[in-house]
């Protein structure tokens, strides 16, 4: 960056790099110049000349969101003409909007509120008739009301340039310009909500949100999203132990203020009228209510008669469950129920890719490097559906720092759009693929990696053998599916593996090998759906499982634990990226309990020692014993993401082969658990057919 | 076949320069221009460098007659011609102006004065592609200007290595589709590139970043049309023809209460009076002049007695506190209705405001409900107060200079003839055309 | 959608007179010449002009939006413009324009009952040294009187 240039405003000296615009660098000292249309990161529109300031020697006042500092600038932000002109623009900006504040969605969290208070009339001079349209639904969850709006292009650009969709344009002319939705009277598009966050005004409300509630009658607590494996943070909007809306307008959070439509509306599966709040205890050949107490007594006292009959257990753990959660399942399966049959759903070869950057430090790359990389290589994976933030992140690297990506694919993906070469192959040659793009990688200068579950196994050293070859520093992403896939193998839910991938003292079975023994005694299957799509081989097996939901696995239970969401406890998840950071609990459900609590309760009931099922308490014990896992406390307990680095090394492969496919979920499915989602639902069956499987 | 737009002859005191194969038969064709000096400016230039090109163009102190009255020569010589980019010639006919109708007499009349014009500049500026943009109401002048690059196609003067000068040039027109906003430079570009005709943020200027972001010349019609005289007389020659500071002759359209209404090809800095009387034969019915608009209706009005003493040139009309524009001229007998004129006006930038930036968008909408009003009797003190409020609220806040352009008449209107506002109030007679425009929600 | 032969020449030069890759610079010209044959911005016009530049509808629609002479609606065979801006207010375009008004007994934009003939209330087309004047889909009169326009009126009537 060049010399920093000095420049006065409001008769302070200030300084700041050339190419600064005016109303950034007076942003960073602390001088606030008021905007609509104006927003970091996204494409420069000058319209609203709310931020209009004075410049000495300009003829007339100067819009400081396109201004660049200059040697010597003298800026006015304050005086009487700059503060007249504010004034006005909102004047103008009133006219035609409906003053329906009391019944607006927006009242309260309004810019043009705000600003009306800060700077305008107190009374108005248009006795004119307004422009009157009337509201518009543009799909179940956006609704327009385009008197409300004041044309700042906010949404239209996030669309267009966050989300790559480009569902919103403008149409009309003059006064009676319209923000337009693609499909002419509806949007066919992400569902993201992005647009409607963005809005300054109550011109974009929610579905899901609107007319609930008033902004400041609810609580909000920063979590993570339940989803995807991407972990974002999510504020959740809560009113009498219910969520009303996610959003992430304090941009806090590895996603700044990017969400799907899942971090953003999703969260509704937790109020869903099926989900389990009682127990249920096989009776007579069928699920019947019992109390907790008899439930668990039941469950401890079967693994108790198995274990001491050396029966054979399986156990099988969630990707979405906490990292203290998994740690001490792990645990209770190997030191308690003294088996070493435990493992995951197993969606990216996280093990392979750990290993082959044995005796590296710094080389995953978190959310952040992907947004800074130079290049950005995506191998087998349709990243706008599976992990919209990276995909987000992806966009954006292009836009602002012209990021070389490269795609390569199955099918046509939407990163294609920013991709300077896109090379389609069936999974099985995207290896081959790679490296015909050798010497552009090359020139990429450096690189973020992407892969899916295309590369596994063997392949994933050759990936990094060939890109170690090329000489281009690299950083690594393996993807994986869920909120807490990544944390399931770094807490060491893997028959060979345990928590910090040391060597487990016996290998056990895998998920498969448990589901197809006959003569299996117990499984125990904790917030996972494995018989969705298989079999359960042992007809004898004493089945208890933990969920929300009757799912295909609860349903051939013998005890069902009804268990907390993602949203109803505390603990830690770690991203796809390897990003640890903290869930807070937002609501309290009937009925349920954590799964870390149940583990706790069964422990107990079982008279094992297994240390106390707190989630600080199992936290440090991780910190203290995985490897990698030793994050600065401050910055998980502030909300912040901490980097685990669980490279130690060789990673002894397991020699059984075992199976390692992603779910493919789209943007509007998550699992099993997207049946339970209103909002997926209605989506899914709204016209539109850019997104759909 | 088309509609005549000229006088049998020309008027006396007219200085018939880029007119002076207007009234030859068959003045469009190739043949005729090729006959009387035709692309002779061309040749000319294409005997110098680029330098040389554009040091004639800044000799002739000619002024951009689109309506800002940039120089020229100056404007060409921003273009990087060191860049690695194509450069762009764009022709501005998009004239939509209120008040000007002379592009449509250039383009009619002689539409190969305006390839050579535009040959020149891509030969100074090292452009070998350019656009016409007509707007889309003269679809007879692009079918016109079309038949003219067909001939010049056929005839060597447009194409590969033309006249053997080993200069290529490819030109075609663009249609605009109503909308006076596509007039302003930077909004004709995004509308050339298939958007919608919203201004852009500058800088950077066309001349750096202008058709598809490379570097382009853009000018008016007339400008252009302007260049091959100056080649071939000599800028200096040309100069000599207007004022020490603005060089050469300008088409002036006098319209409204005027005898003789039409498009005159005046020297530059010609006395108002003379326009009137002499040109223009005298206000109609030998009434008197009430108020004068200079060069189309954004410009600040004069009152009759102000304009009387003037003289057509930019920094005359600029002393006067208001700009000699783009040549349109529009007069006003004694029995007109200044709140009428200024409705009619406001109307029009309401109409046409691209809706971009919230003070043009709102303001315009404003001030024709309230001149609306004021028009039909029903209006107060404080409305006509207001008026001026908000017309001063828009100037030099816009994005664009569209909200000025509304601005401008507006307040000199409500200054200068505020006592005709004053008469109108409490004078209830509701105009079924006022109204039907109110509530127009499109247009 | 198919054109006539003309258009379809027309739109195939057309696309070489832009840069490589800036094909949507034909989107404006596409639109007006293709109304001229199909008469107004019909949804499936619409569509097919976006099919043959390779963009959206909505990018379509923008544009279509902002212009006044891209029509929402089906117009009348014939289109008639009158000016009222100011150098034709001050020979009395108004007057015309509420004559023609009262005359076919419809407004702004709005067609006869058996869609011969439509009306525009113009902003200035650029005959103001020619006032008042009217324009007839592409065709500028000037210097119109009342009772030329009410003959003009009658024999479209009659065509
Ligand atoms: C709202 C607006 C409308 C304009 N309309 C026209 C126009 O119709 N024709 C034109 O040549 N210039 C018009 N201009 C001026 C152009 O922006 C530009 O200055 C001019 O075309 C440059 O050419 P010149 O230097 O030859 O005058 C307009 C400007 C504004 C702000
Ligand atoms: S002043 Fe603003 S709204 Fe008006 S035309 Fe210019 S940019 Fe558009
Ligand atoms: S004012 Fe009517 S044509 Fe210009």
């Amino acid at each position: 960056m060049a010399d920093p240039v000095t420049f006065t405003v409001n008769g302070k000296s200030l300084q700041a790099p050339a190419g600064t615009l005016v109303i950034d660098a007076c942003k960073r000292a602390g001088i606030e110049i008021p905007a609509f249309c104006y927003y970091e990161g996204l494409a420069l529109q000058a319209a609203c000349r709310m931020c209009l300031v004075e410049v000495e020697k300009a003829p007339k006042l100067l819009a400081s969101c396109t201004l660049p500092v200059a040697e010597g600038m003298v800026v006015q932000t304050e005086s009487p003409v700059v503060v007249q002109a504010r004034k006005s623009m909102l004047e103008f900006l009133l006219t035609n909007h409906p003053l329906d504040c009391p019944v607006c969605d927006k009242g309260g969290e309004c810019e043009l509120q705000d600003m009306s208070f800060r700077y305008g009339a107190g009374e108005s001079r248009f006795t004119e008739m307004k422009h009157h349209v009337d509201e518009k639904q543009w799909s179940p969850v956006v609704y327009f009301d385009a008197p409300r709006c004041i044309l700042c292009y906010r949404c239209v650009r996030i669309c267009d340039e966050g989300l790559g969709v480009k569902a919103l344009g403008v149409t009309n002319r003059g006064a009676y310009s319209e923000i337009t939705p693609n499909k002419g009277d509806h949007l066919d598009c992400d569902e993201c909500g992005a647009c409607i966050d963005i809005c300054p005004v109550g011109a974009l409300t929610s579905g899901i949100y609107r007319y609930q509630t008033r902004p400041w009658e609810m609580e909000h607590t920063g979590t993570i999203c339940s989803h995807c494996g991407d972990g974002c943070k999510t504020t959740l909007g809560v009113k009498n132990d219910e969520i009303l809306r996610g959003n992430n307008r304090d941009r806090s959070g590895i996603n700044g203020e990017f969400l799907c439509i899942k971090g953003r509306y999703a969260f509704d599966y937790v109020s869903h009228s099926e989900r389990l709040q009682s127990p249920l205890l096989r009776s007579g050949g069928k699920l019947e209510e019992v109390s907790w107490s008899k439930a668990l007594a039941h469950v401890a006292q079967r693994f108790g008669e198995i274990k001491a009959s050396g029966g054979r257990f399986g156990v099988i753990g969630g990707e979405h469950s906490t990292n203290e959660e998994n740690y001490y399942l792990q645990k209770f399966a190997r030191a308690g129920l003294g088996t070493p049959n435990i493992d995951h759903r197993r969606s990216g070869d996280v093990p392979a890719l750990l290993d082959a950057l044995h005796g590296r430090q710094g080389a995953l790359a978190t959310v952040d490097d992907l947004y800074n990389a130079k290049g950005v290589l995506i191998i087998g994976v349709d990243l706008a559906q599976q992990h919209p933030l990276l995909a987000f992140q992806t966009r954006a690297d292009s836009r602002h720092h012209q990021a070389k990506v490269f795609t390569v694919t199955e099918g046509p993906v939407r990163e294609d759009k920013v991709a300077v070469r896109k090379v389609r192959a069936a999974a099985a040659d995207q290896l081959d693929a790679v490296k015909s793009l050798g010497e552009d990688l090359k020139a990429a200068g450096e690189l973020v990696v992407l892969f899916g579950d295309s590369i596994q196994g063997a392949a994933v050293g050759e990936l990094v053998a060939f890109l170690d070859s090329l000489g281009v520093p690299a950083k690594y992403i393996c993807l994986v599916d869920y909120s807490n896939s990544r944390g399931a193998c770094d807490m060491g839910l893997l028959p060979h593996l345990g928590p910090g991938y040391q060597a487990a003292a016996q290998t056990g079975m895998s998920m498969a090998e448990m589901l197809a023994d006959p003569s299996l005694d117990a499984l125990w299957v904790v917030g996972a759906n494995p018989l969705a799509g298989a079999a359960l081989a042992s007809q004898k097996a004493f089945v208890v499982v933990q969920d929300m939901f009757l799912t295909e696995t609860a349903q051939r239970a013998d005890v069902v634990l009804p268990s907390a969401s993602a949203y109803e406890k505390a603990g830690t998840v770690t991203n796809t990226c390897g990003q640890v950071q903290r869930l807070r609990k937002a609501i309290s459900v009937m009925g349920a309990k954590a799964d870390l609590d149940i583990f706790g309760l069964l422990a107990r009931g079982m008279n094992l020692d297994l240390g106390r099922a707190v989630p600080d308490q199992v936290f440090e014990e991780i910190r203290a014993s995985v490897h990698g896992y030793n994050v600065p406390l401050p910055v998980i307990a502030t909300g912040g993401a901490a980097m685990a680095d669980p490279v130690h090394g060789r990673i002894q492969a397991a020699a059984q082969a075992h199976v390692i496919q992603s779910a493919r979920d789209t943007l509007f499915t998550s699992g099993s658990w997207s049946r339970y989602s209103k909002t997926l639902n209605v989506v899914l069956e709204a016209p539109g057919e850019l997104y759909k499987p | 076949m088309y509609p005549s737009l000229l006088h049998e002859s020309p008027h006396p005191d007219e200085t018939i320069v880029l007119g002076k194969r207007f009234r030859l038969p068959d003045s469009r064709r190739i043949g005729t221009y090729l006959a009387h000096e035709g692309y002779q400016g061309f040749l000319k230039a294409s005997q110098m460098t680029p330098e040389q090109i554009i040091d004639e163009v800044k000799a002739s102190n000619l002024r951009g007659r689109g309506g800002a009255g940039f120089p020229t020569g100056l404007k060409w010589s921003f273009v990087p011609r060191q860049s690695p980019k194509p450069k762009y010639i764009v022709v501005n006919g998009d004239e939509s102006e209120p008040g000007t109708c002379k592009d449509r007499v250039l383009i009619q009349y002689d539409p190969h004065q305006l390839i050579e014009g535009i040959l020149i500049a891509g030969r100074a500026v090292d452009a070998h592609r350019g656009w016409i943009y007509i707007r889309g109401e003269y679809r007879y002048l692009i079918d016109i200007m079309d038949e003219a690059i067909a001939e010049a196609y056929a005839r060597g003067w447009l194409g590969k290595n033309i006249q053997g000068t080993g200069f290529d040039f490819d030109l075609s027109t663009h249609t605009g589709a109503g909308a006076y906003e596509c007039g302003e430079e930077s909004a004709l570009l995004e509308s050339l590139e298939g958007k919608r005709g919203v201004p852009r943020i500058r800088p950077p200027f066309p001349a750096v970043s202008g058709a598809f972001q490379c570097p382009t010349v853009l000018n008016n019609v007339e400008t252009f049309a302007a260049v091959p005289s100056i080649m071939r007389m000599g800028g200096q020659a040309w100069a000599a023809l207007g004022i020490p500071k603005a060089g050469g002759t300008k088409f002036t359209c006098l319209t409204g209460h005027v005898n003789r209404t039409g498009v005159y090809e005046l020297a530059l800095g010609f006395p108002v009076r003379k326009m009137i009387e002499d040109v223009g034969g005298g206000i109609r019915g030998g009434k008197k002049l009430k108020a004068m608009i200079p060069g189309g209706s954004s410009c600040p009005i004069l009152t009759g007695e102000e304009a009387w003493e003037l003289n057509m040139d930019y920094d005359s009309m600029a002393k006067a506190k208001t700009m000699l524009g783009s040549g349109g001229v529009v007069l006003m007998d004694e029995d007109t209705d200044m709140v009428k004129a200024a409705l009619r006006i406001i109307r029009f930038y309401q109409h046409e405001s691209c809706g971009w930036c919230i003070p043009c968008r709102e303001g315009t909408l404003w001030l024709k409900k309230l001149l609306t009003r004021l028009d039909e009797g029903v209006g107060t003190v404080k409305d006509i107060d207001l008026v001026g409020d908000l017309a001063d609220n828009m100037l030099g806040r816009t994005f664009c200079p569209l909200g000025d352009a509304a601005a401008m008449p507006t307040m000199s209107i409500v200054r200068k003839f505020r006592h005709e506002f004053e008469a109108k109030l409490g004078r209830k007679t509701v105009s079924m055309a006022g109204l039907s425009q109110l509530v127009s929600i499109t247009g | 959608m198919t054109f006539s032969p003309e258009l379809e020449k027309r739109f195939a030069e057309m696309a070489a007179k832009y840069p490589e890759g800036r094909q949507k610079a034909c989107l404006i010209p596409m639109l007006m010449y293709a109304q001229d044959e199909v008469g107004h911005m019909t949804e499936e016009l619409k569509e097919e002009v976006a099919k043959r530049l390779n963009i959206s509808v909505l990018e379509v629609n923008e544009v279509v939006g902002y212009y006044t002479m891209m029509r929402k609606k089906r117009m009348g065979e014939t289109h008639l413009q009158i000016c009222t801006n100011i150098s034709c207010l001050l020979w009395d375009g108004d007057q015309l324009w509420e004559r023609a008004c009262q005359k076919l007994g419809i407004g702004h934009n709005e067609v006869t009952a058996d869609g011969k003939i439509s009306l525009e209330e113009v902003e200035c087309i650029g005959a103001c040294s020619w006032a008042p004047a009217i324009q007839v889909n592409y065709d500028f009169q000037h210097h119109v009187t009342p009772e030329q326009l009410d003959k003009l009126i009658d024999d479209l009537r009659k065509a």
